[in-house]
C-alpha cells in the first residue's frame, strides 16, 4: 500500500506526536517557522508512507489530510 | 383557590410546557399544583429538581430551545437562583420566575415579607441587566400577572419576575381565569432547535472582546429603554384629591387600601399609589403626582427599599416619609391607619 | 490515490486555540467524527462548560449554547425534555462535572435523563492556570497544591464514573484515554456508543476521557501524553464501568 499525506503547514503547533506514532518514521519537523511560530512536521520525501493514518488519528489539529492507494 | 394554585393555573393556561422547582415554604401549593396538573399533560414536563440552581439552569434550557418554562421560589431559593437568572438576561432568553417572598435575612422565616424588592429590581445577580418585575396585590391579579408574565417575557426576551410572597400565595379568593389553554404548546422562533436547513447558531454570552461585551449591555438597555416606556403599570386609589399619598406594592398595598378607606371616613385626603411594574419603576406617575401633591408615605415589609425608588422618582419635589415593617411582621389596617393619620396631622395637612 | 482521511464535516475549519498536545482538540474531532457517522448534524445540540473548552461553539458546527459552570446536566435536562427530539450533549471539564457540577450530574444521571455526557478529565483546573482539580492525583503538584496534593487536607481523586455507575438511570459509563493511537480509537468507539444510547432512548450515558494537559503538568506534549499511561490511569482505570445497553460496541 502507497500512501501520501499533506500537513497543513499552518494549523500545526509542531507537537511532535505524529513524529513520534508514525510507525514507519517518515515524519520529522520541518526547521521553518509557520506563522505562529512553530515548527511543523512534515513528510519525508522517502516514499515510504503507507498511508495507514495514525498520524491524523493522534494529530490534535486535524491537521492531516490522508490519501492512500 | 388559594395563591399559589393560580398561579399553577393560570401558567398552564398561558402555555408554560416546563415548569422545574423545589419545594420550599411558602410556595409550596404551587410545585404542588404543577405536579398534579401540569406533568400529565401532553408535551409538557415537570421536575422537582435536586435544587434551586438546577431548577433555574433546566429552565435556561428549556427556554432555549423555545418552550414556555417557569420556575417558582421563596426568597433564599431566589438568591441561588441569581446566577442563572444572570445568564437568562444576558442570553436574551424569556422565562418566568416566581417569588413568595419571605423574611430574610440568611433562612429569615416563612412568613410574608418584601425584603426581597432591590434583589429582584436591580437585577439581583452579577452584571447590568434588569429583569421586569411585577407585584401583584390579590389571587385574581397573581393569575392575571402570571399570564402577562409569559407574554412579556416572550415580547421582549428578558426574564420576568412575578414577585409575591407568602400570604398572597395562602390566601383563598375568587379567581377568574381570563384564557383557555393554548390546543398547541407555543415554540419561540428564534430557537435552538438543530440545525437543520440554516447554519448553526450559537447562544453565549462570554467574549474576550470587551467592545463586544460592551456593545451586548449597550443593546440590553436600549430595550430596557423601550420597556420602560411601554410596560410601566400602575394603579392609583383615591389619588385625585389626596394631600398625602400612600406608596405601597403586593400585601401591603391591601392592607394601607384598608387604612385609606378609615381614614378617609374621618375626613383625612389620603391617596395610594400602588406600582404594578416594580421594575420598571412607575416614575412618570410619581412625578405627575408631585404637581398636586407634596407628601408620601411609603410604607412596605421590610427597612426601606423601594422608598429608593420613590426618592429617585420625586427628584427632591415632595417629601417621603417611611413605614417598615421588616422580618415578616405584619401590620394590621387599624396600625397603617394610626401611622397615617399621626404622619398626617404632624405635616400640618388639612 | 484516494483521499481516506479528512477534516470531519461537523467541525469547522478554525485553528483550535487549544495547547499543542491537548487532548480538547482531539476529542472535539472525535466527538465530530460521531456525530458525522451517526447523521446527527442538524438536530445535535452541544453545551460546553466554562473552562479551555468555553470555544467548543468556534469548533462545532451544531448548534450550541452556553452553560453556567457546573450545570451542563441541568440545562440539558431541560433542553431535552422540552424538546425530546434533539441530540443533547454536554461537554464538561473534571471542575465543572466533578466540583461545582456534581449535583447536576448526579441527578440527571439519576434520573436516567436521556442525554450524553464528554466528561474529559485532565486532572487540573486548566482555563484558570492549574489549580488542583477534583481529580488530581495524590501527590500531584498544582498551583493550589504546590507541595503535592495531600489527601489528609485536600481529599482524594473523585472517580465520578464509578460513582454515576452506581444510579439506576445510569446505562453506560466508559473510561478512555486519548493518549495513543490504540486508546483514541477506543475513545471514538466509546463517544458513539454514547451517542447512540440517546438515540435508543436507554438512558443517561458518560464517556470519561483522561485527557492531557501539558501545559499545566508542565510537560512535553508527548510526556504529558505518556503520564497519562504512567500515572492516571493508575488512578483511574481504563475501560467499561458500566453497561447495561446488553449490547456490544456500535461498531
Amino acid at each position: 500500500m502507497k500512501g501520501f499525506i499533506e500537513i497543513s503547514r499552518e494549523l500545526c503547533k509542531g507537537c511532535e506526536l505524529c513524529v513520534f506514532f508514525c510507525p514507519k518514521g517518515v515524519l520529522s519537523l520541518s526547521d521553518k517557522l509557520n506563522a505562529s511560530g512553530y515548527l511543523p512536521a512534515a513528510l519525508n520525501d522517502n516514499g515510504e508512507c503507507t498511508g495507514c493514518a495514525v498520524c491524523a488519528l493522534v494529530c490534535p489539529e486535524v491537521a492531516i489530510e490522508v490519501y492512500r492507494g | 383557590m388559594n395563591g399559589n394554585s393560580a398561579i399553577g393555573e393560570a401558567a398552564i393556561r398561558a402555555g408554560c410546557q416546563c415548569y422545574f422547582g423545589y419545594p420550599i415554604t411558602p410556595q409550596n401549593e404551587l410545585i404542588e399544583y404543577m405536579a398534579a396538573h401540569l406533568s400529565r399533560r401532553k408535551g409538557c414536563c415537570f421536575i422537582q429538581a435536586e435544587s434551586e440552581i438546577s431548577a433555574i439552569n433546566m429552565v435556561y434550557g428549556a427556554s432555549l430551545v423555545g418552550a414556555r418554562a417557569m420556575t417558582s421560589s421563596s426568597s433564599p431559593g431566589i438568591s441561588l437562583k441569581q446566577e442563572g437568572i444572570s445568564y437568562l438576561a444576558a442570553c436574551e432568553l424569556p422565562a418566568v420566575i416566581v417569588n413568595m417572598s419571605r423574611g430574610g435575612p440568611g433562612l429569615g422565616s416563612i412568613v410574608a415579607a418584601q425584603s426581597d424588592y432591590f434583589q429582584a429590581t436591580r437585577g439581583g445577580g452579577h452584571g447590568d441587566y434588569r429583569t421586569i418585575v411585577l407585584a401583584p396585590s390579590s389571587v385574581q391579579e397573581l393569575a392575571d400577572l402570571t399570564h402577562k408574565a409569559f407574554d412579556l417575557a416572550d415580547k421582549y426576551k428578558i426574564p420576568v419576575i412575578l414577585l409575591g410572597d407568602g400570604v398572597l400565595g395562602q390566601m383563598m379568593e375568587p379567581v377568574e381565569f381570563k384564557h383557555e389553554a393554548p390546543a398547541e404548546l407555543p415554540v419561540r422562533g428564534d430557537a435552538l432547535r438543530g440545525a437543520n436547513g440554516r447554519p448553526s447558531k450559537i447562544v453565549k454570552t462570554f467574549t474576550s472582546n470587551p467592545a463586544e461585551l460592551e456593545e451586548i449591555n449597550w443593546s440590553l438597555f436600549r430595550r430596557y429603554s423601550l420597556i420602560k416606556k411601554q410596560e410601566t403599570a400602575c394603579e392609583t386609589f383615591l389619588a385625585e384629591d389626596a394631600k398625602l399619598i400612600v406608596v405601597a406594592f403586593g400585601i401591603a398595598a391591601r392592607i394601607a387600601k384598608g387604612a385609606i378607606k378609615t381614614v378617609r371616613s374621618t375626613g383625612l385626603k389620603v391617596g395610594l399609589l400602588r406600582p404594578i411594574t416594580l421594575w420598571p419603576f412607575p416614575v412618570e406617575k410619581v412625578q405627575e403626582l408631585t404637581r398636586k401633591v407634596k407628601h408620601y408615605l411609603v410604607f412596605e415589609m421590610n427597612m426601606g427599599q423601594m422608598i429608593e425608588d420613590v426618592q429617585l422618582a420625586l427628584e427632591g419635589q415632595g417629601e417621603v416619609s417611611f413605614y417598615g415593617r421588616p422580618g415578616g411582621v405584619i401590620p394590621t389596617p387599624s396600625e397603617v391607619a394610626l401611622v397615617i393619620s399621626r404622619l398626617y396631622h404632624q405635616k400640618g395637612l388639612k | 490515490m484516494k483521499k481516506i482521511y479528512t477534516r470531519p464535516k461537523s467541525l469547522k475549519t478554525t485553528s483550535f486555540h487549544y495547547c499543542p498536545g491537548c487532548g480538547h482538540s482531539v476529542v472535539h474531532r472525535l466527538v465530530a467524527e460521531v456525530i458525522d457517522e451517526l447523521n446527527l448534524q442538524n438536530k445535535t445540540i452541544g453545551i460546553p462548560p466554562p473552562g479551555c473548552s468555553v470555544f467548543a461553539y468556534n469548533y462545532f458546527d451544531v448548534d450550541m449554547a452556553e452553560s453556567a459552570h457546573g450545570r451542563g446536566a441541568a440545562v440539558a435536562t431541560g433542553i431535552k425534555r422540552a424538546f425530546p427530539e434533539a441530540i443533547v450533549f454536554t461537554y464538561q471539564g473534571d471542575g465543572d462535572l466533578a466540583g461545582i457540577g456534581t449535583a447536576e450530574t448526579i441527578h440527571a444521571a439519576n434520573r436516567g435523563e436521556n442525554i450524553t455526557t464528554i466528561f474529559v478529565n485532565n486532572a487540573v483546573y486548566g482555563m484558570t492556570g492549574g489549580q488542583m482539580a477534583p481529580t488530581t492525583l495524590s501527590g500531584q503538584k498544582t498551583t493550589t497544591t504546590p507541595y503535592g496534593r495531600d489527601v489528609a487536607l485536600e481529599g482524594y481523586p473523585i472517580k465520578m464514573s464509578e460513582i454515576l455507575a452506581l444510579l439506576e438511570g445510569a446505562v453506560y459509563i466508559e473510561r478512555v484515554a486519548v493518549n495513543s493511537p490504540a486508546n483514541i480509537r477506543k475513545a471514538k468507539k466509546a463517544i458513539r456508543k454514547a451517542f447512540q444510547v440517546q438515540i435508543d432512548h436507554l438512558g443517561f450515558s458518560m464517556v470519561e476521557i483522561l485527557s492531557p494537559c501539558p501545559t499545566n503538568w508542565k510537560m512535553s506534549p508527548l510526556e504529558s501524553w505518556q503520564w497519562i499511561d504512567k500515572e492516571m490511569t493508575k488512578e483511574f482505570p481504563l475501560g467499561v464501568v458500566k453497561d447495561r445497553t446488553g449490547r456490544a460496541d456500535a461498531d
